[in-house]
Order: C-alpha cells, then structure tokens, then sequence
C-alpha cells in the first residue's frame, strides 16, 4: 500500500482531528439525548492489518452491535457505530426509559431506537466533518447487526483490500459516566478519499 | 469443537493446510467465504478466507493471492497438491457469503458475499472438484472449523448455533 507508506506523523495528527471532530460533535448530540455528560478518548488512528481492526472491539468472535453506514459523497468511506449488546440495552434505558428485556434479544421497538439512536449520532459525526472539511458527505440509511465483529467489520474493509490486507482506521470511543455506557466510532475512509481529505484541509499530498 | 485440540487458524484473506490430526478453523466470517478441501485418503485438508471474488480488480502491488477467489481455490490446490494430495480426490465444502447488511439502494459492494460464492463454485468446478455441502448466505456471521480426520465441516454462528456439514 504505497499510498500509505509514509504518512508523516503530522498527516495522521490530522486524520486524529478529523476523528475528533466527528466524534466530538456525535458525543455533544448524545449528552444532548441523554442529558449527562459524555467523555471522548483520544482518538486512534492507525493502519491496521485486517485481524487487528476486530481485535480493537475484542475479536472476531466478540458479539458487537454494529451501526453501518456508508458515507457518500466527495469522500466516500464506512462508518460503523459499535456498542456492547449490554451497553446498548443501558443506552435505551437511559435515554427512553424502555424498559429493555433481560437477555440478549432485542425486540423490535429496542432495534429500531437504537438505528434512530446512531443515525443521529452518524448524523453527526459526518455533518461536522463536512462543515470542517468544506466537502460534501452524506450518510447512507442505518443498516444495524448484532453479530460476530469479524463478520460485521469486514464489510468496512472490502475497497482497502483492493489495495492490500490493511486499512486506515480512525477510531473513537466515547464513554458516559463511569464506563457504564461506552461506544465506538470506527471511520475507514475509503483509499481514494484521504488525498480529497488531506487537501481540503490545506495539507499537501507527496507524491513518489 | 474441542479446544484441546491441534488447532490451525486461518486468518482473513489467508489459508493454510493441515494433515493428520486437527482442526482447521477461521472465525468471523461475514460476506467472507471459507473455502474447505479435504482429500479423504490421506487426511489433509485446506482452508482458504476469501474476501473478494476476482483478482481483476487488485490495485495491490503483491498480489495476496489468498484473498480472491480465484486465485486463493487454486492455490489451496497446489498446497495439498505438494502435500500429496490426488485433486481427484479432493471435496469441498464452504460456508459464508452472507449479506450483513441490507440497504434499499443495494450497491454492488453489499451483494459482495452471493458474488465471493459464485465466484468460488466456478473456480471448484473449473478444476473438477466437487461441492460435497455449503452454508452459504443469510445475514449471519459464521465461524468454521473442518475436521482433518473426518472432514467433517462444523459451523458455528449465533442466530443457529452448531451445525454440522
């Protein structure tokens, strides 16, 4: 991947910002919801191999609730908003008051709450990216799994590996109160989109 | 599914072979296929995570041939091949190739799982190999283990639990 080969230092510090951006405004629009106060980690960015992008959610195997997104636009990419099926049960709780089923089943009512919940959380995340950037970026519907991380995330992976076994992850996580709700932004970019990005953004691309 | 068990995993876009005794397993598989073949005589066996249907469409300057289709099916073939294997005698069985995600304009990055299939199913009938079982489709995640022993194929996912093929 020799596009990626020598991102400097100072190109993923922007790719952070981005990260922090989006993610930044989606935990402003979801302390709004739950009236409480939500932290932001640092963001990651990284490029990964493709095991290690399911490794940052606790494996292949880890049952994750996953939000998909594909972003359209000047700069298309996949964003997924990823929650713990027990986290995702104390978001609905706080947040409607439903009283959610024990267990791991979600009904109906709990499902499609929790597709509202990301679509404005996406929402967003990709308004703030586009008002910063000056591009245009548009989410597509929410698409919502509950299912093997491995299964669920590679479909962010499928335009990286035309180009190679990793991928250029910008990962986020946010957490309310004391680690009881806590969530995760992954955006992967696709390949072509980050020179779009970087020169939005006044950064210049090197070419070799 | 015993884990103590010699276990060989497979990791996305890779494949690996195993002779004699123990599993070979890949976990996760989503839109991914895992392509298995089993020569039953001298219990060796193979298995391949393929991402993508065709290597037409790489941009990648090294080739990993184990990620396409059609590269990865006849790679898989000439390891066994080296390890002894008679393609004659070779069977497969492959599971995987679901569809996450539904969406109302579908584009053709989501039918990627139906397309690693079909893409899959030429290359194993291209080299004569016959298709003994397969779990493909659905919206489900999938983990798989074969059996080098019995060539059993076992399929583990969450919606359906265990399943033997």
């Amino acid at each position: 991947m020799d596009l990626f080969k020598d991102f400097e230092e100072f190109k993923m510090d922007v790719l952070k910002e981005v990260g922090n951006i989006g993610a930044g405004n989606a935990a402003t629009a979801l302390s709004r919801l739950l009236d409480k106060p939500i932290d932001m980690a640092v963001p990651k960015v990284q490029m990964l191999p493709f095991e290690a992008i399911a490794e940052r959610v606790g494996g292949a195997e880890k049952i994750v609730l996953a939000v998909f997104f594909r972003v359209e636009g000047d700069t298309p990419g996949n964003l997924f908003f990823i929650l713990s099926p027990e986290a995702a049960k104390k978001l609905l709780h706080r947040l409607a008051g439903i009283e959610v089923e024990s267990g791991d089943s979600f009904s109906e009512m709990e499902w499609s709450a929790i597709s509202e919940i990301g679509n404005i959380l996406a929402g967003s995340y990709i308004s703030s990216l586009a008002d910063f950037t000056s591009l245009s970026m548009t989410p597509t519907v929410p698409a919502l799994a509950m299912d093997m991380a491995g299964a669920i995330l590679s479909y962010g992976l499928l335009q990286f590996g035309e180009m190679g076994d990793s991928a250029m992850l910008i990962d986020t996580t946010f957490i309310e109160g004391k680690h009881e709700v806590e969530g995760q932004f992954f955006l992967i970019p696709d390949p072509e989109s980050f020179a779009k990005i970087f020169a939005a953004l006044g950064v210049p691309m090197s070419h070799d | 599914m015993i884990d103590e068990q010699h276990i060989v995993k497979v990791g996305m876009a890779d494949l690996n072979v195993i002779r004699g005794q123990g599993l070979i397993r890949t976990t996760g598989l989503g839109s991914c296929v895992g392509v298995t073949l089993f020569d039953p005589l001298l219990k060796l066996a193979g298995l391949a995570h393929v991402m993508l249907p065709s290597s037409s469409i790489a941009r990648e300057g090294a080739l990993n041939i184990a990620k396409y289709a059609d590269t990865a099916v006849p790679e898989l073939v000439n390891k066994l091949k080296a390890l002894g294997a008679s393609q004659s005698r070779l069977v497969a069985k492959m599971a995987g190739g679901s569809q996450m995600f539904t969406f109302a304009g579908t584009g053709d990055s989501m039918r990627i799982g139906p397309r690693n299939v079909e893409s899959c199913k030429a290359m194993l009938s291209q080299l004569g190999i016959p298709l003994l079982a397969e779990d493909t489709g659905g919206n489900y995640g999938r983990t798989i283990e074969l059996d080098c022993e019995t060539g059993i194929l076992f399929i583990r996912s969450v919606q359906m639990g265990i399943k033997e093929l």
